[in-house]
């Protein structure tokens, strides 16, 4: 057997070639064009590969190379502000290549292999590298400094370092063993990155977003599962985190979704300033663009695509944020491909190792002790687009049972334009029990008092609304009225959050328990006064109330909230005396 | 170009042909088939080996047996494309069918078409206006878009579509369409609706026209609107034109997608539909947009009837997971003859935020929209309630907004089929409308607005 074979079969983006040595995984180049493509599949001397690129007008008789090397990125300075398909290749560099219309056969590289960065050594001549461990520094953005870390599993007692201006494939270091190194790696998309240890999450991923943050909150290092409907608005929460959240670095891989919405976000993030350190958004950003018209082999691998580049940050000591929406597209393109391997089926036309794969890929979420000894995370956020919304079906319930965090997105509150439509009533969140104590030693040392009285109200509500479908609102006591008002107040004023509102999209965590604690207080004086005599319609109505309410869509309501608060109190208060 | 005639088919099903041992046939290729009678009937290959090779057959199978001569034609599949397409009717393979000449080719594009990088999209953002104020308000439509009707069988899709398509044009701008209409598996009377109608208009000449209808056959369909996508993108992104592509029935397409997933005996995925079907649509509806550097645009329509009128129906379904956004038609609102009986709650146009406000429309938009949609929500919600427990029981705020919701059904929605209101026109008739509510209840509306709009303050 040699590395060369010929195709004997084509069906779709699955090819079969004959005569090939072959192992599992390798890349392969398919066709005169030398398309590329991956072995899935082994059956006596046929080898069954997965095609990243469209295969019409390719014959049988073809040849097929096998690289002999399995599917991997190239990581190394140059990555961050990418956009790239399924399987790194930029897409500014297609568009080069190709027009604005996606052909095939087309190489590209990761990133500008030529491009000159200034290295600076940690490391000096005689200290012992091991795998993982940081021997300099680049200056890749602004923001971000770029770790070059021996591979894993290599290493060695330092022959010569050097510090000084380097492109990526010059070597900068090399060992007493006579091995050397360059600022550029590879790793293998489907292999995990190593690290030491896993730490439980701690910290919270705090996103801008107020039912997020405060009622579901999620950890760094943490996985969290957005399933909705369409039209429910996974995307535009997916984006306001990507955009929003306290992660140092973002990958969104837009997996199989539309066109349009990736070149919306590719269009705006230039121009969006990351609030947490001021800098453009795309500084810390990787992105990665399958849209669902794009080859469906390269769709499976964009995730392990996107997760290894995140991991390879994580190793640098980084929090990083993973996006992947949607992931029932990454499923789909399993059953695609499944399906035409002829495979058994499990559930609803989907592999049998559908959940395993949906669990490896959630688990290479975490925080973790890294090689270098460096604290690092990665949380996963993935959308899931289950069909007509039931999320009895495989894909959300294999995601379900992985993740901690559950956001579940409601047709209903889309319909009502309550945005984001986060159904507070089924979503849960596993942390806060871990994340406790980082809210009261950080925001407030009631913090999670308010969050328990605040779901709590949400709850009565929901079984008050139950009798006021039967009798309506009037036949209820006015203690009792009031909680529905109070109620109301936090799902118009707390939970409704719009995030194209240049002031509302994101709210800072210290606002959010001031707005938290204006609803508690207007619930307390409000008692207080209808227990002297005050009329509940004159307590809801007093006008002080919807100014506080409209005010947090202006600048500046940190530092106005107070005040409208006492406000609002004086003249709850008031209401008395009228009496 | 074409080659050797084999006379090895083993067997057929349905609407495939199996064949044996030939030469390497190429995936995608054309096929020609001439039967014993001297009928020609084409196909295309779905499945090629050393010894196998499976062909779909367009035309149905009807009369093929084991003598009949297969012919690769030694290509993939092609539409000669030019400028003469405009004004033509064609059939669903790309034939003639006003027995005109046949069209003489600039070119000739490939009608599975190239996936748009993502990096050389524009962002649509030209507000397109349609007159219809539940659309223009509600689910505005731009340029560049993909936003299906989401209708059921016995109601006015077909009017809506046609309205769009007479009264679509940029604001401020006299740049009209030009229309590229898929019929699929339709009835000729559907077609003839259609066509009389662009032909009263006068926008016939300023057409494309793909029929495929009912009695035609049904695999044939599933090149039916590749061809009519060809045929825009050429249009749009070869000749500068704005491109408005309206397919009708996508339900047919599906269906007979499903047809040959059954004759190869793939797996079934949902409702016997095969599991690839999210990424067929895909290849179908993100056909749709603009590019970097070229003038033109493609803006699609595309009419579903969802089966049973259920929207969770795979069709509907993954549809809506991919267009941007949904015009879903309500049978209740047209049994209560309000036309356009459209359901703005589960209707939704994704690109609204980036076409709408100071610029395009009017600075109010926004905010307006949400609290229409709010109100009219909450009114829906509380005609449950009244049926229990009777209006007396409600309180102020909601019998409030009770009442508008009937106003906005019948003032807001229901408009005449030649009826071409502005956008001006649509706003202020939402501020008239709005004002029956106390403003303290419109909490979704800027106070600056309030002040500017409100029709107390405009006195």
């Amino acid at each position: 057997m040699k590395n060369e074979g010929l195709i004997y079969r084509i069906s779709g983006p699955v090819v079969t070639a004959i005569d090939m040595k072959a192992a599992m995984y390798d890349v392969v180049r398919v066709g005169t064009e030398g398309l590329m493509g991956e072995v899935i599949e082994l059956h006596g001397d046929k080898a069954v590969i997965q095609v990243y690129e469209d295969t019409s007008g390719i014959r049988p008789g073809e040849i097929v190379v096998n690289t002999g090397e399995t599917l991997s990125v190239s990581l190394g300075p140059g990555l961050l502000t990418q956009i790239y398909d399924g399987i790194q290749r930029p897409l500014p560099t297609l568009e080069k290549e190709m027009g604005v219309f996606l052909t095939r056969g087309v190489d590209a590289d990761a990133f500008d292999l030529e491009k000159i960065w200034t290295f600076e050594p940690q490391v000096s001549v005689g200290d012992t590298v091991v795998g993982g461990q940081v021997v300099g520094h680049v200056q890749e953005t602004d923001t971000i400094i770029h770790k070059i870390m021996a591979v894993p599993g290599t290493g060695g007692v330092v022959k010569s370092i050097e510090s000084g201006d380097f492109n990526v494939t010059q070597t900068i270091c090399t060992f007493e063993d006579g091995s050397d190194m360059q600022m550029m790696q590879k790793w293998p998309v489907r292999t995990p990155r190593p690290y030491q240890q896993k730490y439980p999450p701690v910290i919270p991923l705090i996103t801008g977003m107020r039912i997020l943050d405060f009622l579901f909150p999620l950890a760094k290092g943490g996985a969290a599962g957005i399933p909705g409907p369409f039209g429910s608005g996974k995307t535009v929460t997916q984006q306001s985190l990507a955009k929003y959240s306290d992660a140092q670095l973002v990958v969104y891989i837009g997996c199989g979704e539309r066109g349009n919405e990736m070149t919306e976000v590719l269009d705006e993030f230039p121009h969006l300033i990351d609030p947490n350190t001021g800098k453009p958004l795309m500084e810390r950003t990787v992105m990665i663009a399958n849209t669902s018209n794009m080859p469906v082999a390269a769709r499976e691998a964009s995730v392990y695509t996107g997760i290894t580049i995140a991991e390879y940050y994580r190793d640098m000591g980084y929090d990083v944020a993973l996006m992947a929406d949607s992931t029932s597209r990454w499923a789909e393109a399993m059953r695609e491909i499944s399906s035409r391997l002829e495979e058994m089926p499990g559930e609803e036309g989907y592999p049998a190792y559908l959940s395993t794969r949906i669990a490896e890929f959630y688990e290479r979420a975490g925080r973790v002790e890294t090689l270098n000894g460096e604290d690092g995370s990665i949380t996963v956020i993935g959308a899931v687009s289950p069909p007509g919304g039931d999320i009895s079906e495989p894909v959300s319930q294999g995601t379900l049972r992985i993740v901690k965090v559950f956001w579940g997105l409601d047709a209903g509150l889309a319909r009502q334009r309550h945005f984001p439509a986060i159904n507070w009533l089924n979503s849960y969140s596993l942390y806060p029990q871990s994340l406790d104590q980082w809210f009261r030693d950080n925001i407030a040392q009631d913090f999670p008092e308010i969050r328990i009285e605040l779901s709590g109200l949400l709850q009565i509500e929901s079984e008050l609304q139950e009798i006021v479908q039967l009798v309506g609102s009037d036949a209820l006591p006015v203690d009792q009225q009031l909680t529905l008002e109070v109620a109301r107040m936090i799902r118009e004023y707390f939970l409704q959050q719009n995030g194209f509102h240049e002031v509302d999209a994101y709210c800072d965590i210290n606002l959010q328990y001031k707005m938290a604690k204006a609803i508690l207080a207007f619930q307390e004086s409000a008692k207080s006064a209808m227990a002297s005599g005050s009329q509940l319609s004159d307590v809801v109505n007093v006008p002080s109330r919807s100014d506080l309410m409209r005010g947090r869509l202006n600048k500046g309501y940190v530092d106005t909230i107070d005040d409208m608060v006492k406000t609002m109190l004086a003249e709850i208060a008031a209401t008395v005396e009228e009496n | 170009m074409t080659g050797k005639e084999y006379r090895t088919i083993t067997d057929v099903k349905g609407p495939l042909v199996f064949l044996n041992k030939t030469e390497p046939v190429a995936f995608g290729e054309i096929v020609s088939l001439r039967l014993s009678n001297g009928t020609i009937k084409n196909g295309q290959v779905l499945d090629t080996s050393d010894d196998l090779v499976i062909v779909q057959v367009f035309e149905g199978t009807a009369k093929i047996d084991r003598e009949a001569g297969v012919t690769f034609m030694g290509d993939v599949f092609k539409l000669p494309v030019s400028t003469d397409l405009v004004g033509r009717i064609l059939d669903g393979a790309g034939r003639p069918r006003d027995g005109g000449p046949d069209i003489v080719a600039d070119e000739k594009a490939d009608i599975i078409g190239a996936a748009i990088n993502p990096y050389s999209r524009r962002s649509p953002h030209d507000f397109i206006h349609t007159g219809i104020s539940a659309i223009d308000c509600c689910t505005s439509l731009v340029r560049g878009q993909k936003l299906p009707i989401f209708s059921a069988s016995g109601l006015p899709h077909n009017d809506i579509a046609l309205q769009i398509a007479r009264q679509a044009k940029l604001t401020g701008s006299d740049e009209e369409f030009i229309v590229v209409f898929c019929a699929m598996g339709i009835t000729a009377e559907e077609y003839n609706f259609f066509r009389a109608d662009l032909e009263r208009t006068g926008a016939l000449e300023n057409a494309v026209l793909f029929v495929n209808l009912a009695d035609d056959p049904a695999v044939e369909r599933i090149i039916t609107p590749r061809l009519a996508l060809t045929a825009a993108e050429y249009l749009a992104f070869e000749k500068d034109y704005h491109v408005l592509v309206i397919y009708t029935d996508m339900t047919n397409y599906c269906d007979a997608l499903r047809q040959i997933g059954a004759a190869r005996e793939e797996v079934p995925g949902r409702r016997g539909y095969p599991g690839y079907m999210y990424t067929d649509l895909a290849m179908l509806y993100e056909r749709a947009g603009l590019v970097k550097g070229k003038k033109g645009s493609i803006t699609q329509f595309p009419i579903l009837t969802m089966p049973g009128d259920d929207i969770t129906h795979p069709i509907p379904d993954l549809s809506g997971y991919i267009t941007e956004g949904q015009i879903v038609i309500s049978r209740e609102l047209h049994q209560q003859g309000i036309y356009p009986p459209i359901n703005v709650l589960p209707s939704l146009s994704r690109l609204m935020g980036s076409c709408i406000g100071e610029k395009t429309t009017r600075e109010d938009h926004k905010s307006v929209s949400d609290q229409m949609y709010a109100a009219y929500a909450q009114g829906r919600e509380l005609r449950g309630l009244v049926a229990i427990v009777g209006e007396d029981a409600l309180n102020e705020r909601d019998k409030q907004l009770l009442e508008f919701s009937g106003v906005f059904e019948d003032k807001f929605l229901r408009q005449s089929r030649d009826e071409n209101r502005s956008i001006d026109e649509t706003l202020d008739l939402c501020w008239t409308l709005m004002s029956r509510i106390d403003t303290k209840y419109l909490v979704r509306l800027d106070q600056k607005w309030i002040d500017k709009y409100h029709p107390d303050n405009r006195k």
